[in-house]
């Protein structure tokens, strides 16, 4: 399957999960910030593609869900060194360009791109 | 008036569909709520009727272990409106359970044709929400689950 394959799949599952339309689901749109999401979304896009592409998702595999709770992790509303390390280790389907400038908190759902969805569902299908 | 949505269940797979019924009655205030002209049973109502059946199976799966509730409504798509006299079958089907929540799509039929398509996602608050320390058993009362009791002895006989 080629990237475009799994962009058009990844839209789909999007626009039906979230409700939005087709021309909004860029590579890369935010989830949370130009999607929309909440926190069940996240869940329900994990359902969706897991039949979508006939693949198993661990929780936590795709979107991370230990890392905030973690006091090792966190330093004055930023990602500490070991944090950010331990997020790159365990998203390896992201892309931590801009993020790790300010690794802020706030700004970690910023990761969570539609091409991040794509990255994961990639490297599962052909693994 | 009690908030139940469904006369009864009239197919139940345990963990997998189940198929309810509602008959609208003119007899029924609500109808008369809505457009005072036009007595109708309106969408929102039905949308509930679907939880209300999907929400049983979901807890049901679980032997009602988890306390169910509605979390998301991704599609509710109404083709027609339902009026006094008309029958109305829900069915739902389970299409994921996981731990901390599950899917159900399925249809909403008028005297039996399709008027809707609806998908929900149900989370079992009690894993999902910890911390919150929210009291067990607060979603199904004695009257959800008596309403699946006959097909549940029936396949222990």
């Amino acid at each position: 399957m080629t990237e475009q394959e799994v962009f058009e799949k990844v839209q789909e599952t999007l626009i039906e999960a979230l409700g939005v339309d087709d021309d909004e689901v860029t590579a890369e749109a935010t989830l949370t910030g130009d999607l929309g999401a909440e926190s069940i979304d996240f869940l329900d896009i994990v359902f969706r593609l897991e039949k979508a592409f006939d693949i198993k998702i661990p929780r936590g595999e795709l979107f991370p869900d230990n890392i905030l709770n973690n006091p090792e992790f966190i330093k004055d509303g930023k990602l500490t060194d070991v944090g950010l390390t331990e997020l790159k280790t365990r998203m390896p389907h992201a892309d931590f360009t801009d993020f790790e400038q300010d690794p802020d908190i706030n700004k970690m759902q910023e990761l969570f791109k539609v091409q991040t969805v794509i990255n994961y569902v990639m490297g599962k299908i052909s693994a | 008036m009690r908030w139940i949505w469904i006369d009864r269940f009239v197919e139940f797979e345990p963990g997998k569909r189940a198929l309810a019924v509602k008959n609208v009655s003119l007899a029924e205030e609500h109808v008369h709520d809505y457009w005072e002209a036009y007595p109708t049973h309106p969408a929102a109502l039905m949308v509930e009727g679907f939880a209300q059946t999907s929400g049983i199976l979901v807890g049901q799966a679980n032997d009602f272990e988890h306390d169910v509730v509605l979390a998301k409504v991704a599609k509710a798509e109404f083709t027609d409106i339902v009026v006094p006299g008309d029958q109305l079958h829900y069915e739902a089907e389970i299409t994921n359970l996981a731990p901390e929540a599950a899917s159900v799509e399925g249809t909403v039929r008028k005297n039996g044709e399709v008027i809707a398509n609806i998908s929900m996602m149900f989370s079992h608050a009690n894993n999902a929400m910890q911390g919150l320390e929210l009291p067990h058993g607060f979603v199904f009362t004695g009257s959800f689950q008596r309403m699946v009791e006959p097909f549940l002895e029936k396949r222990n006989d």
